[in-house]
């Protein structure tokens, strides 16, 4: 059979379709798109034949690299600042990935195009693949690295710590709701054609230069299946703006799915490249060259805005204010702050800034230094226990922020924060966009056309609710986060790993408990709650409360 | 004169940031410590597997985040009518000051299930790689030796109609029945296994179409496309064919499972593979096909049951439903078995068309009913009435 055409052998495989005679299959995932009939092919004949031997290859690769990783010593020249942040990327990859893999069955019933079929039943595979073999990463790192603490409990941690909440979106957003909007445009469309690129292209060249070539392996490795996974999104969005009706989905569906990606994927990327690298070279890429390099040029520009001449109405607007938050609202500066503010209810340990850093961040972000430069200064001030308290409930000139109830990230650009009244609820918003999800988007009807098959935001959405009241001790042992010890905190605010520096548990006994600010803001009159809305928009940036004499 | 310019990279440094280094609280906690593994010591497979897909019931403290339009989120365990100990415990309620702890880990019997062919990326691919590796040269080896010229012709009919026929039913089942229930189960161990049954089918089907192609290309009249009249119209595989369909139609994750691998595959599938094509090829001239289909047949027996059997037993052993779960098996083995022997005896006129013949089908019928039974039976199942069928 080896003697076969690729394109004889995937023309033959056609011939495996049927059409029912008998019984329908299941319908199990609805969707309010239609689609008719049509012959999309799959350019890249995918056949099974070639695909198992070309997979096996790669995993030859992949492992040949981990084994050499580990006689070659490369944990003696791995960087702790960066392994440390892959406790957070790691614990919560594995789900996304298998998530997606979950997603394809949604399409099967909802797209009626068999050939598209056996390309989806592939790519289920492939995110087996993925992870599975990302769960082996962290494995190994979880060996061989000096701090197992974090990796240890990697999926206790994120399925309980707010970072992996955030991140489990990435995930979740794939696999409920209407069938199109999930396993086509938010993960094929989006997750995959867009922010992969940041995932799995731009990060790990930030990990080798920290001395881990690891991850670069794995994950160029992962890159390489998505190019076909990028093939059936993009024949599925074709077969889509086929019908006029579907028009005003897709535009509902790419703005959703565009500004939820950004505010998630940014939010952790953006964090490990630029707070998680010991590489200050002037002329390495920043997060924000990375994002117009990757995201803006190639896929914005190249990729979908050719789209717009099949009648695809593309979010102009969300991509210029992503590069815009980005840009000139230091989102991803302001998310790091955060995460390092919190840094007592994660689980991997969060290394200070020095001057080195401050001298980059400037360089590559002008103004950075006057944003955020004090604030770090008390942080590395702060870091090591000496009768303070962790920097959240020190006064370092920082107001711990709303978080989002739709994206689940603080509302950290203090300005854009928004409010609504939703099913008896105060709710906030870190953007006008995440409000329009959750009160327009999500809802069985949009723009007065019936959409039954919308999804639903649902679920805890503010860590904080949950632990209201609490002591910060009894929070970090609700979740687990406390090393054998049984009294040493996972986190940490620093690197060093002499247990006389590093924080337990009775030093946050002695802190004021943990307040949920949604809950306070429920508490509130409508004239108290307009005052803290009109102050809590004059904050920032980095956090700082507005100034009561202005 | 020229002036060498230092090209930018980063520089090694020295961290000494391996394991050992230094001794702290947790250096030496290097087990993944969320899960019970199943036997005294933790597996590789387990590690890359259990835990990935989360459960409100234990860890997941803010519970499912995106629902369907009618708010349910996740995998709902009412997905199938089964029940594993713990099924009927409510998830547990949020709010203000309520903490994030679950129930103990498991939570319920479900999280129990792992996968006996501990299937995992490099497993999966190992094994496949191997299978179309090992398919692609024997066929290759068989062209080279004109081994296709020994078949006579009513043999080479049989083959592109009836061996050809049988890869719908793979394909079928494997992307609209096993594909379908990778999203459904409430574990990661049951739809990653269930994920790896899919792409054995898939493979099959394929490995099957392939095959036909080269027979297409090797044999004088032979009728690549006469699987598809036989699909469509012959009587004797309208019985399959009705019987895979309505398969793929069922709404409950494991009765589809279970009506796919401990029925209709036992008493029509292998009854097709080995008990016709695999007995009747060499009779007439034919050493290949028996190495195609013996590969699906090996990927079933002994490894598509053996997960299938593994799932079950928990169930119909299980410390809280064992009795629930034992009387809808039965049940959905009163549906089954008929359809599955109805598909079985319109296959019947096969057992005639070749010219060297293969064991009398009553025969054939009678040791897959006998296989079938010792299944259910290890499942502490009572073998069905209408087996007598």
């Amino acid at each position: 059979m080896s003697r076969q055409s690729v394109a004889r052998a995937h023309q033959k495989i056609q011939e495996l379709s049927w059409e029912p005679m008998y019984h329908e299959p299941v319908s199990h995932y609805g969707t309010d798109y239609t689609f008719r009939k049509a012959q999309k092919k799959d350019p890249l004949k995918q056949v099974l034949r070639s695909y198992f031997p070309m997979q096996e290859e790669k995993d030859h690769r992949v492992y040949g690299a981990s084994d050499g990783a580990i006689r070659g010593n490369m944990f003696r020249q791995v960087q702790e600042r960066w392994l440390e942040w892959q406790k957070l990327f790691l614990s919560i990859i594995p789900l996304p990935e298998i998530s997606a893999a979950r997603a394809m069955p949604l399409l099967f019933r909802t797209v009626p195009n068999p050939e598209l079929h056996n390309g989806q039943a592939i790519q289920m595979i492939d995110e087996v693949r993925h992870s599975t073999i990302q769960q082996n990463l962290k494995r190994l790192y979880m060996n061989n690295y000096i701090d197992p603490a974090g990796f240890n409990s990697s999926l206790r941690n994120f399925q309980n710590d707010y970072c992996g909440t955030i991140g489990r979106q990435f995930a979740e957003g794939f696999i409920t709701g209407d069938a199109i909007t999930a396993a086509s445009i938010y993960l094929t469309i989006v997750a995959e054609t867009a922010f992969t690129n940041t995932l799995f292209v731009a990060m790990p060249a930030e990990a080798a230069a920290n001395g881990d070539y690891l991850l670069p392996t794995v994950f160029h490795s992962v890159q390489s299946d998505e190019s076909r996974h990028i093939s059936n999104g993009y024949a599925t969005l074709l077969m889509a703006l086929a019908d006029e009706g579907n028009h005003q989905l897709l535009e509902r569906d790419l703005r959703y799915a565009w500004w939820n990606n950004h505010r998630v994927v940014d939010a952790a990327i953006g964090t490990f490249i630029e707070y998680g690298t010991k590489d200050r070279r002037k002329d390495r890429e920043s997060y924000a060259e990375m994002w117009r390099r990757w995201i803006y040029d190639d896929y914005y520009r190249s990729y979908l805005v050719p789209l717009e001449k099949y009648g695809l109405v593309i979010p102009h607007d969300l991509i210029e204010e992503a590069w815009n938050q980005i840009w000139n609202k230091g989102y991803v500066h302001e998310v790091a702050q955060f995460f390092a503010t919190g840094w007592l209810a994660n689980y991997w340990r969060i290394d200070p800034m020095t001057d080195k850093d401050f001298e980059w961040f400037e360089h590559k972000y002008p103004g950075w230094y006057d944003r955020y430069g004090k604030w770090w200064e008390n942080y590395n001030r702060l870091s090591t226990p000496n009768g303070h308290h962790p920097i959240v409930a020190e006064d370092v000139d920082y107001q711990y922020p709303h978080r989002c109830w739709v994206c689940m990230v603080p509302c950290l650009v203090r300005e854009d924060m928004v409010m609504a009244e939703v099913n008896g609820q105060w709710r906030t918003y870190c953007h006008e966009a995440c409000r329009w999800t959750d009160v327009e988007a999500f809802r069985p009807t949009y723009q007065g056309r019936e959409t039954p098959n919308m999804g639903q935001l649902i679920g805890s959405r503010e860590w904080e609710t949950l632990y209201h009241g609490w002591n910060w001790a009894d929070v970090v042992s609700d979740m687990g986060f406390v090393r054998d010890d049984g009294k040493t905190l996972v986190a940490q605010p620093h690197l060093n790993l002499d247990p006389s520096k590093m924080w337990t548990l009775d030093h946050l006994r002695r802190m004021d408990p943990l307040l949920s600010p949604n809950v306070l803001l429920n508490e509130m009159t409508d004239e108290e709650r307009n005052a803290f809305h009109a102050a809590y928009i004059q904050g920032g940036p980095a956090g700082r409360p507005a100034r009561t004499d202005a | 004169m020229t002036t060498a310019t230092e090209r930018s990279v980063p520089k090694p440094v020295f961290t000494d940031a391996e394991a050992g280094a230094k001794e702290f609280p947790d250096s030496t906690a290097r087990r993944f410590n969320y899960y019970v593994p199943q036997k005294r010591k933790q597996t590789h497979y387990e590690d890359v597997t259990v835990e990935v897909q989360p459960d409100p019931r234990h860890y997941l403290a803010q519970g499912w985040l995106y629902g369907f339009s009618d708010g349910r989120g996740g995998y709902p365990l009412d997905w199938t009518v089964l029940k594993a100990w713990g099924s009927d415990r409510p998830e547990p309620v949020r709010g203000p000051g309520s903490g994030g702890k679950g129930y103990e880990w498991p939570a319920h019997g479900w999280h129990e299930f792992r996968d006996p062919n501990e299937e995992w990326e490099l497993s999966l691919y190992r094994y496949n790689a191997n299978v179309v590796r090992q398919v692609g040269q024997n066929v290759e080896a068989a062209r080279r030796s004109k081994a296709f010229g020994q078949w006579n012709p009513n043999w080479v009919r049989f083959v592109e109609r009836h061996v050809g026929a049988w890869m719908h039913v793979d394909h079928g089942l494997g992307l609209y029945l096993f594909a379908n229930a990778n999203r459904r189960a409430p574990t990661n161990m049951h739809n990653n296994a269930i994920s790896v049954n899919s792409m054995h089918r898939i493979r099959a089907a394929q490995d099957l179409a392939l095959y036909g192609l080269t027979l297409s290309e090797e044999i004088d009249g032979f009728d690549g496309s006469a699987h598809l009249d036989a699909w469509n119209s012959d009587p004797a595989w309208q019985g399959v064919r009705e019987t895979a369909e309505r398969l793929t139609a069922v709404d409950d994750w494991c009765e589809a499972v279970f009506a796919a691998n401990v029925v209709f595959e036992p008493l029509v599938g292998e009854l097709f593979r080995s008990h016709l094509v695999q007995h009747a090829a060499p009779r007439n001239g034919d050493f290949v096909t028996p190495t195609i289909v013996g590969a699906e047949e090996y990927d079933f027996s002994e490894r598509d049951l053996r997960y299938t059997k593994a799932m079950f037993e928990l169930l119909t052993a299980d410390r809280e439903f064992a009795d629930h779960n034992k009387r809808i098996l039965h049940s959905w083995l009163a549906d089954w078995v008929p359809a599955s022997i109805a598909a079985a005896r319109a296959l019947q006129p096969l057992w005639s068309q070749p010219d060297a013949k293969p064991p009398r089908f009553e025969d054939a019928l009678d040791s897959a009913k006998s296989r079938f039974a010792g299944i259910v039976t290890d499942l502490g199942l009572e073998t069905p009435k209408e087996l007598a069928q």
